[in-house]
């Protein structure tokens, strides 16, 4: 066996992510008060990260390490999605984190390694490159879980978030091994080849692919397997709840297109109505127990986990009856939807990170009553954001929801488009509650709000970004066509 | 035609005025709020009279046309136009705003610069869903013109305002999200193509049309409201500031109706005529039960609530009859019960704000302390029973007309209205104003000052004109409604 050097400039970018990590703890290691040279450093990395990407980025499918590894016009969308949310998430994270005293090295190391894992998970041609990505990423974020270390809670929510999630490792570690023993491959692509010419043990593959969506299904945070999500979300600090529900989510997304579409596409017809199942389970689970919480956190989870099922029936509804005319509809419509939903997420979390401050955290709904009279700016971010959940427009969200019935309609599924609007109405009673508290209660508490300017700056960039983006959705939309037609 | 796009200044320039009203800030700044909507009320109003002006009514085809693309990626298109059926609602809308900022001058105290942006940024969406030729534009002007009216109710209602919100809002989403749906499936079965006026020519088979008549339905009959999906139209009247109720009863009712012309008429014809029967019983029902229902009110603002369901009742009772003195008779309806339901809530109002009851049994006697408010409001009440020389008694006696040629015993059902509506209005007017004053408190009432005699003279010139010169109001929509009676009549099987 003869030894090649790599072609190392796909990964270029995480490369230099993966150096910066190492002077990032060290710079940590050696100085006293690093965490403004930390920070700094943190965002430097993504800024840098960003840019790499966008400089190395040529429209075409480009393979590397033996084929372990792609670097398409889709994984340079999604990780410089990635880089952005990580770099809001930090930013907004960070008064809240220095007031608690946790804004450590070891939370910006572990926010380094987390996003290094997502890019590997969104770049993975292999399933053992897909499996060590996901792994990064998630050890990473049981430790940021766990970064409180004297709150019961939070240690007990990273708890759950490990052996759920090692168990969802497993699950899919499982399925992996299964659909090796079926095609006697990892690659994707030549799973892809085996499956269609017919040679591979279909049983066995079945198997194989069941075990994966459940190992999907868990790490998206999909029924039946969204347990971890209400309490590991309101157990986290807020601001590591904010990167959990943000940056990952893109990361889940891209190994769903990879696992499902690059390598087991041929048995489409068998994981679409999987994702029906789980799909449908999300929307009406996830919406009807939003309405019982009181806790914002748990609120935004249940809602997170509806979101992710609606995502889910844009993702399914690419293939009907073996004709593929509507793939890539499907797909960037669904892809569109997980852009929308983080940018959503990202402020509504923000917002609850606006409003906490040294020892007191914002995490019951009645924190937000009367915002409107503290302040109404951020009150109209809060509500432009609930409304754009409840899918109202002119908001983000409202397109990224008629993106996803419109290719759930085009596919012929007519009940579940019926279906996921009745959802959504029910949807619009928790988030109307959010704004109801707020417009139309008496304030409780007139402490002033406390963030720095540059939270405020960015939040409320955010809060018109929603806006914005459903105004003229035209531009994001062809975006994720365009960089999805590019890659399959 | 001029090149300049009227349609879109009317909807921009009320929203940004809004947006102009809310960067105001603080109660600090109430007056500069109050001007700056006055002022954006004013500037909607005058862009929206060219539309009148300018308007050719010898055609039925759009006017003022404008059409960019929006989202090319579902062809989705700004396409704006009016017809001899929207340009007076348009007209109506702006009008109306400028009445509900001068009503809510001083009565309101509390977060002004919200109070009057939103009903700004309203009148802006709602000119934009008359005036939409796009269904997803439509669409989202629809759902977004619930946003405002939520905040107005939750924020500046009575005392059950959030229950009443919140009903408002599910109510009328759980319509329109099936058009939703609805629309998605005209996309496709028309291969890619969000225009209504395409949509009008789709040729559908009838269990295609039945769904998408029942999609509209839905989505309409819950915005006009009627039978049986009424129930959340008294609760929002009741609970919403006099502003509020003003713009629910003169406009937002209105927006349903209007779906029924604009979409489920031309593009379900076949279904629209098979479903009809029913539509015409629910339509008497509203009026008659409805009407009797507002007999037994002993609060103002709901009865006045029921009243305006049975109307509504009219106007689709005109609608589903299929000849031109129904639809004509009932835009004629639908444009008097704008300027007589907003008076009447705006009386209310007035009485309202120095009594801070709407019962009935508080009043009696007002007559003797505020002779002039009483004679404005024994025109609005008598308009809104019907009498002839009002414009009440136009839309009604034209319905009526059509009801009878297509069937005597609708039509004869149809009139009953025209005592139960006066029976209930004019007791009402009775027991409120006349008699002998037997609360304290209406002796101390004042009568209306010059901002008040103002809103109320000039609503009560419109109710005259219209009532006696109807002909400005009929003469526009009359192409358009012959050439959508000519397209209902051409099956689509």
């Amino acid at each position: 066996m003869n030894f090649v050097i790599p072609d190392f400039y796909p990964a270029a970018a995480e490369l230099f992510v993966a150096a910066m990590s190492f002077v990032v703890l060290l710079s940590g290691t050696f100085m006293k008060d690093a965490r403004n040279l930390v920070y700094t450093l943190t965002q430097i990395t993504l800024f840098g990260a960003a840019a790499i990407t966008l400089g190395t980025m040529d429209g075409q499918v480009n393979f590397t390490f033996s084929n372990m590894y792609v670097d398409d016009l889709m994984g340079d969308f999604l990780k410089l999605v990635t880089y952005f949310s990580v770099a809001v998430v930090l930013l907004y994270a960070r008064g809240y984190m220095r007031d608690r005293k946790i804004e450590t090295t070891e939370y910006y190391a572990l926010a380094i390694y987390a996003t290094l894992g997502m890019m590997v998970m969104i770049s993975a041609n292999h399933l053992l490159s897909l499996y060590m990505g996901l792994e990064m990423m998630s050890l990473s974020m049981y430790g940021m879980v766990a970064l409180q270390r004297d709150s019961v809670k939070s240690t007990e929510a990273a708890m759950k978030y490990f052996v759920l999630g090692a168990l969802a490792s497993g699950l899919l570690l499982y399925g992996i091994s299964m659909i090796y023993g079926g095609t006697g491959t990892l690659e994707l692509s030549g799973i892809a080849q085996v499956i269609y010419h017919q040679t591979g043990n279909r049983t066995v593959l079945m198997f194989g692919l069941v075990f994966v969506v459940a190992g999907l299904a868990f790490k998206l945070g999909v029924v039946p397997f969204h347990m971890w999500i209400p309490d590991v979300y309101q157990g986290a600090p807020t601001s590591v709840t904010l990167f959990i529900a943000s940056a990952p989510k893109l990361a889940a997304f891209a190994m769903a297109m990879r696992l499902l579409v690059n390598g087991l596409f041929e048995l489409a017809e068998q994981w679409q109505s999987m994702l029906m199942f789980l799909g449908v389970l999300s929307i009406v689970l996830g919406n009807l127990a939003a309405i019982a919480q009181t806790n914002i956190k748990r609120m935004l989870g249940y809602s997170g986990i509806s979101h992710m099922g609606f995502m889910l029936l844009g993702l399914m509804s690419g293939v009907v009856g073996g004709d593929r005319h509507f793939a890539l509809n499907a797909y960037s419509s669904s892809m569109f939807y997980m852009v929308a939903y983080v940018l959503m997420s990202m402020a509504s979390f923000g917002v609850i990170l606006l409003l906490s401050r040294a020892g007191f955290d914002a995490e019951d709904l009645d924190d937000f009553k009367g915002l409107n009279k503290r302040s109404s700016w951020f009150a109209a971010v809060m509500a432009m954001v609930m409304f754009s959940m409840a899918g109202i427009p002119f908001f983000i969200g409202f397109f990224a929801k008629f993106s996803v019935l419109q290719a759930v309609v085009a596919a012929g599924y007519l009940w579940l488009a019926i279906l996921a609007v009745v959802m959504s109405l029910i949807g619009a009673f928790y988030y109307l509650r959010v704004v109801k508290l707020m417009y139309f209660d008496e304030p409780t508490d007139s402490t002033p709000l406390t963030a720095t300017a540059d939270m405020r700056v960015l939040l409320s960039m955010n809060g018109v970004a929603v806006a914005a983006l459903g105004l003229m959705p035209q531009a994001l939309m062809s975006l994720c066509a365009y960089a999805l037609l590019a890659s399959l | 035609m001029t090149g300049i796009p009227f349609l879109s200044l009317a909807i921009w320039v009320p929203i940004v005025g809004g947006l102009l009203a809310l960067a105001s800030g603080s109660d600090r700044n109430a007056s500069v709020a109050r001007f700056v909507a006055l002022l954006s009320a004013l500037a909607g109003l005058a862009v929206s009279i060219p539309l009148y002006t300018g308007f050719d009514v010898s055609t039925s085809a759009m006017q003022f046309v404008e059409s960019y693309q929006w989202i090319p990626r579902f062809n989705i298109n700004y396409v704006l136009g009016v017809d001899g059926i929207s340009v007076l609602f348009v007209l109506l809308n702006s009008f109306i705003t400028v009445i509900v900022v001068v009503a809510g001058w001083e009565v309101i105290q509390q977060k002004v610069s919200q109070y009057m942006a939103a009903f700004l940024i309203m009148s802006g969406l709602i000119n934009g869903i008359f005036s939409a030729l796009d269904g997803v534009l439509f669409y989202v002007f629809f759902e977004a013109s619930l946003i405002p009216l939520f905040i107005i109710i939750g924020v500046w209602g009575g005392a059950n305002r959030v229950y009443a919100a919140i009903k408002f809002f599910l109510y009328t989403l759980a319509g329109s999200l099936l058009m939703l749906v609805a629309l998605l499936y005209l996309f496709m079965e028309s291969g890619g193509s969000f225009s209504i006026l395409d949509w009008h020519q789709l040729k559908l088979d009838m269990d295609v049309q039945s769904l998408i008549f029942w999609a509209f339905l839905v989505s309409f009959a819950v915005k006009v409201p009627m039978f049986p999906v009424h129930t959340w139209l008294p609760d929002a009247h009741v609970e919403a500031p006099t502003g509020g109720s003003i713009v629910l009863a003169a406009i937002a009712l209105k927006l349903g109706a209007y779906g029924f012309l604009r979409f489920s008429l031309p593009i379900a014809p076949d279904a629209s005529q098979a479903f009809a029967p029913m539509m015409i019983t629910l339509s008497l029902i509203a009026v008659i039960y409805i009407g009797f229902v507002a007999l037994v009110q002993t609060d103002m603002k709901k009865l006045v609530a029921y009243s305006s369901i049975s109307h509504m009742g009219f106007v689709t009772l005109g609608f589903f009859i299929f000849n031109p003195l129904g639809i004509e008779g009932a835009l004629v309806q639908m444009i008097s019960h704008g300027f007589v339901s907003g008076a009447m809530f705006a009386c209310i109002g007035v009485l309202y704000d120095r009594m801070h009851s709407r019962q009935i049994a508080d009043y009696g006697g007002v007559v003797n302390v505020m002779p002039k408010f009483a004679a404005f409001f024994m025109l609005f009440a008598m308009a809104n029973s019907g009498l002839p020389a009002t414009s009440g008694f136009v839309g009604e006696f034209m319905v009526v007309l059509g009801a009878v040629q297509f069937n005597f015993w609708v039509g004869f059902a149809a009139a009953t209205t025209l005592i139960v509506g006066a029976a209930y209005t004019l007791w009402m007017y009775k027991r409120v104003v006349f008699g002998g004053i037997t609360n304290k408190h209406v002796a101390e009432l004042t009568d209306i000052n010059n901002r008040e005699f103002v809103f109320l003279a000039i609503l009560a010139i419109c109710v005259l004109a219209m009532g006696i010169y109807p002909f400005p109001i009929t003469e526009v929509m009359h192409a358009s409604v012959n050439d959508l009676l000519k397209h209902v009549a051409v099956s689509k099987l």
